[in-house]
């Protein structure tokens, strides 16, 4: 018999909205956090650049301007009264991270520094403004830190190790989580009258790309296949700048700092493509420009990637041309100090994977999958929301990556997931302990343990035809070449079919490690499954949407169709069969008007 | 490239002791040794068990011994250390299964430093952030790097001699801590850090230093943080 544990809420999840949900949830309300990892190995930890709120530090800056910067960026599809509301407790969001000891960087007043991100502007100049609030460029690594610590400080209790394997149900409404202890492989029930998943994203999906290997989608995952829908999972961002082959990200904070991208030709292609902001723009356009360069031969040396380009005479050159000046009107100018003092980080990993030193030299890179737009649908209170008329499942809750309010609709701009995180986080821990609170226990079923226990049977009993090492890297290369940054019917199609191969191949596979300690390779095994669950859902999300919007770009659609397409997608699992509807998108202030950077 | 990798095994649900395996694989010479590892796991040994995420030296898991020194499997080259590579795991903690040691009491020390800002203060009254200058913010700059990932803790002799001892990355998250100006629990941690397990058994041995990932100046640290002990200053 597993163990059973009671706590009023459970928060699925050791990251950055995991951790915020916990701290607040444990104020008035039972609280556990379960997490695969230690909480500190959390994907948050490798956001780099900043976190944007309209604190105006160094020059005027609103949450109007926020909101609307989020809203384009969106490419219309957020929810515009959703991304009001992020904007607007931005500010106290990040004050309130400094009140938490965050060592962000500092101005020569000593208030938090803030840097230049794309699409992030000045909305009368159209100007980039510095709206990133920056601790160096391991931002994400102190926000992580800062949030672990509260928790400690708060007693918030912590399951570490512990990978979730089922959510369960009981008369329509949550009643706790599986998960499997790794240290032990002994299963447990965590009895809880509300839920919050926080699982991060499922970039691990494509070949190429930024995310960790934690990030399979497993919360997304066990919700769709108990019947909730997933949201929007045809949008996912491709950041432009990924270190070439490896997918390692380059922060949008080097351009920020100055960097400009440069091509075959030794041009800065970007002003051709976004005139004002040039390498400022948004993340989904300076990856289309990237790819754009290269299909038209220009990438370096013929090869699919491009150079960033920091060296202090390329920075200095271009921001004189530009006009651009530091907070005190002065012009730009930086030094190989500025680099090592702003882009640490990025400077070592050019160094240690590449061979190549940033201040003298050009790094190559190229655009890595790094963000799911998409997931599991919310209310900007974090309650998971499972149709188009906004009913909400009693006692279910889900926050940051791996949750879809929308805010970033077609496309993220960059600084906003960690807002997205503190925010939304916060809010869902607190709707969930005012849920828990006035809820009573739902009865547990007999067998909690016996869907996690029979998927480990399976995995174990296979006939061993197939391995998981290989399938998962069909699944990647397809998925990274036929749904990427740009798209058609056919690749996709092709792409579709591929993954509903791989799933019946799955089905073959046999986990050889028959032991319970530690055992990774019935973990993994378990885990590709939820990426192929996913995948199959991004496929059949990316095929239905006849248009191109933020980052679903469609060759044989290129235009954004407003008529017929400004609808947000839902997808639900119905006995194995995927079927498709949509919702409004709300709008509020803001009607859709071509997007120009 | 062909890649020879010796790694240390040890199932303790199999085994009474610890033991070598070799494996042969194909590989490049830019190729991490997490690579290697992978593919040693994804094409010949599915049960061979470690721990990574992030792939990239930012979430710490993967701390482990290569050719004889601590370092990040996933911040090594090929081209680094060779075709000939021997894995074992971090020494000082208990071996779990291969090369996952028991980071529990690790994490123990970490959370005896009172990780967390104290500071009872009233907030600035209009609510905003409480001021610090960039020199202040420098101060401690380099120990905010410390991701955890234990590679100095457990390349120390001391802590290897006595797991009492905090050690190093315990001493970098009170250096932190001690040295951030709007921070108002120094003496209590300097009270703790004075104890017998405490700074006291750094014999600067420098290891620390040398295997962090972060490059973070580790024994310098511990040494301020000595200097602090014994003058009650912190400057």
């Amino acid at each position: 018999m597993a163990k059973v544990h009671q706590f009023d809420v459970v928060v699925v999840g050791g990251g950055g909205a995991g951790l915020m949900a916990g701290l607040y949830a444990s104020r008035t309300a039972k609280t556990a956090v379960i997490s695969k990892m230690y909480p500190t190995r959390s994907h948050t930890g490798a956001a780099q650049g900043g976190i944007s709120a309209a604190l105006g530090n160094y020059e005027e800056d609103k949450p109007e301007w926020h909101t609307y910067d989020t809203v384009k960026g969106s490419d219309y599809l957020g929810d515009q009264d959703a991304i009001e509301f992020m904007c607007n407790e931005a500010i106290d969001a990040v004050l309130e991270l400094e009140h938490m000891g965050l060592p962000f960087d500092r101005t020569p007043e000593g208030r938090i520094s803030q840097r230049p991100f794309g699409g992030h502007t000045n909305n009368e100049t159209g100007k980039p403004v510095r709206r990133a609030a920056h601790a160096a460029d391991r931002t994400g690594h102190m926000i992580l830190q800062t949030l672990y610590q509260q928790c400690l400080k708060n007693k918030v209790n912590f399951f570490d190790e512990y990978q979730v394997l089922d959510f369960i149900m009981v008369n329509g409404k949550a009643a706790g989580v599986v998960a499997v202890e790794l240290s032990t492989g002994e299963l447990h029930t965590i009895h809880a009258k509300a839920v919050i998943f926080a699982t991060g994203g499922y970039g691990r999906v494509f070949e190429v790309t930024s995310n960790a290997y934690a990030y399979t989608g497993d919360g997304p995952a066990i919700l769709f296949r108990h019947g909730i829908p997933l949201e929007d999972m045809e949008f996912f961002q491709f950041h432009p700048t990924g270190i070439y082959k490896l997918g390692i990200l380059i922060t949008e904070g080097a351009r920020g700092e100055g960097a400009v991208l440069i091509n075959d030709k030794g041009e800065r292609f970007m002003p051709k493509y976004a005139p004002t902001v040039k390498d400022l723009a948004s993340r989904d356009v300076v990856s289309r420009a990237i790819y754009t360069e290269i299909k038209e031969g220009r990438g370096i040396g013929g090869k699919n990637y491009v150079y960033l380009d920091i060296r202090p005479e390329t920075v200095n050159k271009f921001a004189a041309l530009d006009g651009r000046t530091n907070p005190d009107g002065s012009p730009l100018l930086i030094t190989g100090d500025t680099v090592l003092t702003k882009i640490p980080d990025i400077v070592d990993f050019c160094r240690v994977y590449l061979g190549v030193d940033p201040v003298t030299q050009v790094m190559p890179t190229q655009p890595t999958a790094h963000y799911a737009m998409g997931g599991i649908p919310t209310n900007k209170y974090g309650e998971v929301v499972i149709d188009d008329k906004g009913t909400a499942f009693p006692g279910l809750f889900a926050a940051g990556e791996c949750a879809c309010v929308s805010v970033h609709g077609a496309n993220r701009l960059g600084t906003n997931s960690l807002l997205d995180i503190v925010v939304f986080g916060k809010h869902a821990g607190l709707k969930a302990a005012e849920y828990a609170l006035q809820a009573e226990f739902e009865k547990l079923p007999e067998d909690a343990e016996s869907a996690s226990r029979s998927d480990f049977d399976a995995l174990r009993k296979g006939s061993g035809k197939e391995n998981v090492f290989d399938l998962s890297n069909e699944m990647k290369k397809v998925m990274f070449a036929d749904i990427g940054i740009y798209r058609n019917e056919k690749d996709m199609q092709t792409a579709l079919e591929k993954v509903r191969e791989l799933k019946v191949r799955f089905k073959d596979v046999a986990v050889s490690d028959t032991g319970k300690i530690f055992n990774t390779e019935l973990l993994n095994a378990w885990e590709f499954g939820n990426l192929l669950d996913i995948a199959e859902v991004v496929a059949v999300s990316a095929l239905n949407r006849k248009e191109s919007r933020g980052g679903h770009s469609r060759e044989d659609f290129p235009d954004r169709d407003d008529k017929n397409w400004l609808k947000h997608t839902l997808v639900w699992n119905r006995n194995g069969k995927l079927e498709i509807d949509y919702k409004p998108v709300v709008i509020t202030k803001y009607q859709p008007k071509a997007r120009v950077y | 490239m062909e890649i020879t990798i010796k790694i240390f095994r040890y199932d303790p649900e199999q085994d009474t002791r610890g033991h070598y395996e070799t494996y042969v694989v194909e590989g490049d010479e830019n190729d991490r040794v997490l690579d290697v590892l992978e593919l040693v796991k994804g094409k010949t040994d599915g049960s061979l068990a470690f721990r990574r995420s992030c792939a990239h030296g930012i979430c710490g898991s993967d701390a482990m011994r290569i050719n004889g020194r601590n370092h990040l499997a996933c911040k090594t080259l090929v081209r680094d250390v060779g075709a000939n590579i021997t894995v074992e795991p971090v020494l000082g903690l208990k071996v779990k299964k291969d090369l996952i040691v028991d980071m529990d009491p690790f994490f123990d020390n970490y959370k005896k430093m009172l990780p967390y800002l104290i500071n009872d203060s009233p907030l600035p009254a209009d609510g905003r952030e409480r001021l610090q200058s960039p020199e202040d913010r420098a101060r401690f700059d380099e120990t905010t790097k410390c991701i955890l990932c234990a590679a100095c803790t457990t390349s120390c002799p001391s802590y290897w001699a006595s797991g009492e001892y905090y050690g190093p990355a315990a001493i970098v998250t009170a250096h932190r801590f001690i040295f951030d100006s709007r921070d108002e629990g120094a003496s209590q941690r300097l009270h703790i850090l004075s104890e017998t397990d405490g700074t006291a058994r750094c014999h600067t041995a420098y290891n620390c230093t040398e295997a962090c990932p972060r490059d973070i100046k580790i024994t310098k640290a511990i040494g301020e943080v000595k200097m602090a002990i014994v003058t009650g200053k912190l400057d």
